[in-house]
């Protein structure tokens, strides 16, 4: 008996070990490294996982009502309900869904634009913001495999990613003059002057992310005039058309001006903030060519860079877009809804600057109204952030920015209050 | 705008004496000729024109572009079997039943928002996937080894692991069959890594060369990554029996072979999901890592809204960590996190026992249409008696049959038969249906007895 058992646990332990044999071999990942949490989603995981009941959310970029709730746009809803049970969600070609591309262009080119009627523009659906310029990027490496992208200090942190993985050079430009917390502008404009010419600059075409600093029309004006002296490719990078001043057009107006002075531009449109479609990842790319024929051309090569990442882009955002741009009353509508969003973070601004003032700060808030858009370059150091959040359980990205979209009424004393303890004594 | 004498100070703006005082200083030194360009007309489009004036068109997507040309045919008999997607005896487009209730479900419920989801995508979503394609009981799953993260369909899981190994496995060529889907060398050669191939199809048996295969894979480097399709391979059909499956696992285990599974049809080759996803769990089941992309395109008919997961099975639990928190490096400069749509219509299906037994019939119902396709396109061309061995029609699995018609036959068909595919001979069953399996019978019939 004994040695009938010994038998089977020895060819139970020889069977183990043949798979085992396989387990005891290392993996091949042993070498992986952690990665770095994103400094930016990083800050969302870390509030979710605190358990304090004042714990206040200024990190990601994503719209809070005055309740700190997400909205869905009324549009949206209706759209959405307009949408269910009669789509096929067969594929959208490699370049998206064509009726939300025309819609998209008209926005950032203009209603009656030269250049749409003259289909002058290359577009494509893009995965939002980050799709469009991740894919321009590509495109830049592919076609203009010498060129450099030059990029404004600071900004969003993805964009490093983007051309990054993308594998072209990055450079910088002056940008933010922390002094003034404004614009640096003499220092932009020496080095847009300096860079070789025909170099190609990423531009924030309005609510600069994440200063809120914008030059004024005057600037554009006098930027423009020194890319065409350089000859330098403008790419703008539209975020937050109509959540800065509440007027999209009033928001395109860098774009326009550079259009009028002849640039042949490209732009990443999204629709994650102003349309509130955030996780759908709905957006745009588009690049101003010289004729019909050329734009032809140029789509057709962004479509072959789509393909090998993606295939072609989701239907549900792109659904939702042209359903409301198409539709007169529900883009009135939409506009409406991007007035509250926008007026209501103008109104926390200055709620926000009051109560700093009140409580005797010694410091300026003056940029907190003076910036435009979803942040606030608030000028506090990584230590005093950290500060704000150990000891108060208020989140936000360690340069300072904070997303005033999560600042409402009810919480703007209490982040008032702490940003002044730790500002106080600087 | 009108060309003005910047140079002036009298009766001009500020910003005017600004750019004046700019230009004279860029310009210093050079003739006038150069300072008039600059306030050229404002449709004049810049002095250098283009910066991508030197780009040619590119060509066409051979797949995508089958439907292009078949849009355009006026031609009421035309017939598409292109591109793989599902399609009714009707010839319509099928959206399944739970498909409509889930996303109703979804459309009722106020309380669903629009916000970015973690880069990772639906965590929810994740997990019943990998429960899906490893099986509930998987091993991996019990002890934590594996990690899943969302991607845009098959395509974006298979880039985002290919980037993955790009930067992190120590080697960097990935075999893939011959033939293969036309975008599979496209995707990993942008992740980065370079592209070789096995053989696979015997085009005189029109099935597995099962020889060339084990001697191409024992013949390559120690370490390389190698592209199996999991079942329903494409565009062949030719799919190997376990017991071969067994021969390639062993000998890929043998190797340090790294296993990249594609998994585009679980569900609707033989109509049985467990079964489809065999031969990936006997890979789990010896307890090593592999790699598998999975989408939901065709055997939830969600194609637009490119659905799809990555799912590596690691050895350890905190290596699986580590690993997602790479693969979150590879997602956020390409497209930040997924979309959320139809990942949310996934995870109601497959987390809600009535919805998920309703789509496991529905999935058998498209897999069993398929097969019937098959039997009856092989019935009339036998009662046409068209020349030549047309049993691997019943014998290739999946969506797709390589009918091994040539170039010239397929160019022929589309001709005169208004009937489109792609040029390598590969015809979508799912486009059949019993009103046109004569028509397509009667095509193959004519350019096989012709001389071409």
């Amino acid at each position: 008996m004994a040695m009938r058992i010994r038998n089977s646990a020895s060819r139970g332990t020889m069977m183990s070990r043949q798979i085992s044999g396989l387990r005891s071999m290392s993996s091949w990942w042993k070498n992986v490294e952690p990665a770095p949490k994103d400094p930016i989603l990083g800050v969302t995981e870390a509030f979710l996982a605190d358990p304090s009941p004042d714990k206040v959310n200024v990190g990601v970029g994503a719209y809070r009502d005055d309740n700190g709730k997400p909205v869905v746009l009324e549009c949206v809803r209706e759209a959405e309900r307009r949408i269910a049970g009669t789509s096929f969600m067969e594929y959208l070609p490699m370049g998206g869904s064509v009726k939300m591309v025309d819609e998209t262009l008209k926005l950032a080119y203009g209603d009656n634009s030269e250049f749409i009627k003259d289909k002058r523009i290359a577009a494509v659906q893009s995965l939002s913001g980050t799709g469009a310029c991740r894919l321009f990027a590509d495109f830049q490496k592919r076609f203009r495999p010498d060129s450099q992208i030059y990029i404004p200090v600071p900004t969003w942190s993805n964009h490093h990613n983007i051309w990054r993985d993308a594998q072209v050079t990055q450079k910088t430009y002056h940008y933010y003059h922390p002094e003034t917390k404004g614009l640096d502008f003499s220092g932009l404009m020496d080095d847009v002057k300096n860079a070789p010419e025909g170099s190609f600059f990423l531009l924030h075409a309005c609510a600069h992310n994440p200063t809120g600093v914008d030059p004024t029309e005057e600037q554009w004006r006098e930027i423009s005039q020194l890319f065409k002296a350089k000859n330098h490719f403008a790419f703008f990078d539209m975020a937050y058309q109509g959540f800065a001043s509440g007027d999209p057009a009033r928001d395109a107006k860098s774009i326009r001006i550079f259009l009028e002075d002849g640039h042949h531009i490209g732009i990443s449109q999204s629709y994650a903030k102003n349309m509130g479609l955030y996780g759908q990842r709905v957006g745009c790319l588009s690049v101003l060519c010289e004729d019909e024929k050329q734009a032809v051309t140029v789509k057709s090569q962004l479509q072959q860079l789509a393909r090998p990442m993606y295939s072609n882009p989701p239907l549900h955002g792109a659904q939702i877009v042209s359903t409301i741009l198409g539709d007169p009353a529900l883009k009135g509508l939409w506009l409406k809804e991007v007035k509250v969003m926008a007026d209501r973070i103008i109104g926390m601004r200055t709620a926000l600057r009051e109560s700093l003032e009140k409580l005797g700060s010694p410091l300026s808030w003056e940029h907190v109204t003076k910036q435009i858009g979803m942040f606030c370059y608030s000028g506090m150091t990584p230590e005093q952030v950290d500060r704000l959040t150990s000891e108060y359980h208020i989140y936000m990205t360690r340069n300072g920015r904070i997303s005033m979209a999560g600042v409402t009424t009810g919480n703007v004393g209490y982040l008032a209050n702490a940003i002044h303890e730790v500002t106080k004594s600087s | 705008m009108k060309t003005n004498d910047f140079s002036s100070s009298s009766s001009s703006s500020p910003s005017d004496r600004r750019i004046g005082a700019l230009l004279r200083h860029l310009t210093a030194g050079t003739d006038a000729d150069r300072v008039s360009s600059v306030f050229a007309s404002p449709t004049s489009g810049g002095a250098g024109g283009s910066v991508f004036a030197h780009l040619v068109q590119a060509p066409e997507d051979a797949i995508l572009g089958v439907t292009i040309a078949y849009n355009k045919d006026p031609s009421p008999i035309k017939l598409n079997l292109g591109v793989g997607a599902y399609r009714t005896e009707e010839g319509k487009p099928l959206v399944l039943n739970v498909v409509r209730k889930a996303e109703q479900q979804l459309i009722n419920d106020r309380s669903r928002i629009k916000e970015y989801l973690p880069i990772v995508g639906l965590v929810e979503f994740n997990k019943l996937s990998a429960k899906l394609i490893l099986g509930a009981d998987s091993p991996a799953i019990r002890e934590n080894r594996v990690t899943t993260v969302e991607c845009l369909s098959g395509t974006g899981s298979l880039r985002v692991g290919g980037e993955f190994l790009a930067r992190h496995y120590h080697q960097k060529t990935i075999y893939i069959p011959q033939p293969t889907w036309g975008n599979h060398p496209k995707i990993f050669t942008l992740a980065g890594l370079s592209v070789k191939t096995y053989r696979y199809y015997d085009p005189s048996t029109r099935g597995l060369n099962f020889q060339g295969l084990l001697e191409d894979l024992g013949a390559a480097p120690q370490g390389s990554i190698v592209l199996l399709h999991a079942c329903a391979h494409n565009p062949t059909g030719v799919d190997p029996t376990l017991e071969q499956w067994e021969q390639i696992r062993k000998l890929m285990r043998s190797k340090g072979l790294m296993p990249f599974f594609d998994s585009a049809y679980q569900g609707f080759a033989s109509g049985s999901l467990d079964t489809d996803a065999k031969p990936i769990r006997m890979f789990v089941a010896d307890g090593g890592e592999l790699l598998v992309a999975q989408s939901y395109a065709k055997n939830m008919g969600l194609y637009g809204e490119r659905v799809g997961a990555l799912s590596i099975v690691c050895k350890a639990a905190d290596v699986a960590g580590r690993v997602e928190s790479q693969l979150k490096l590879v997602i956020r400069p390409m497209y930040s996190n997924p979309p959320i749509h139809g990942a949310s219509i996934v995870a109601v299906i497959l987390r809600d026992k009535n919805l998920f037994n309703e789509w496991t019939l529905e999935l058998k119902a498209m897999a069993d249409r398929i097969i019937s396709m098959r039997k009856q396109l092989f019935e009339a061309l036998r009662a046409r008696g068209t020349p030549g061995d047309w049993t691997h029609i019943i014998k290739q699995i999946g969506m797709f049959t390589f009918t091994g018609l040539n170039p010239a036959q397929v160019s022929y068909m589309t001709k005169e038969y208004h009937i489109y595919m792609t040029s390598d001979g590969r015809i979508s069953m799912a486009g059949l249906s019993s009103k046109t399996v004569p028509h397509l019978a009667d095509a193959i019939h004519a350019v096989v007895t012709k001389a071409l």
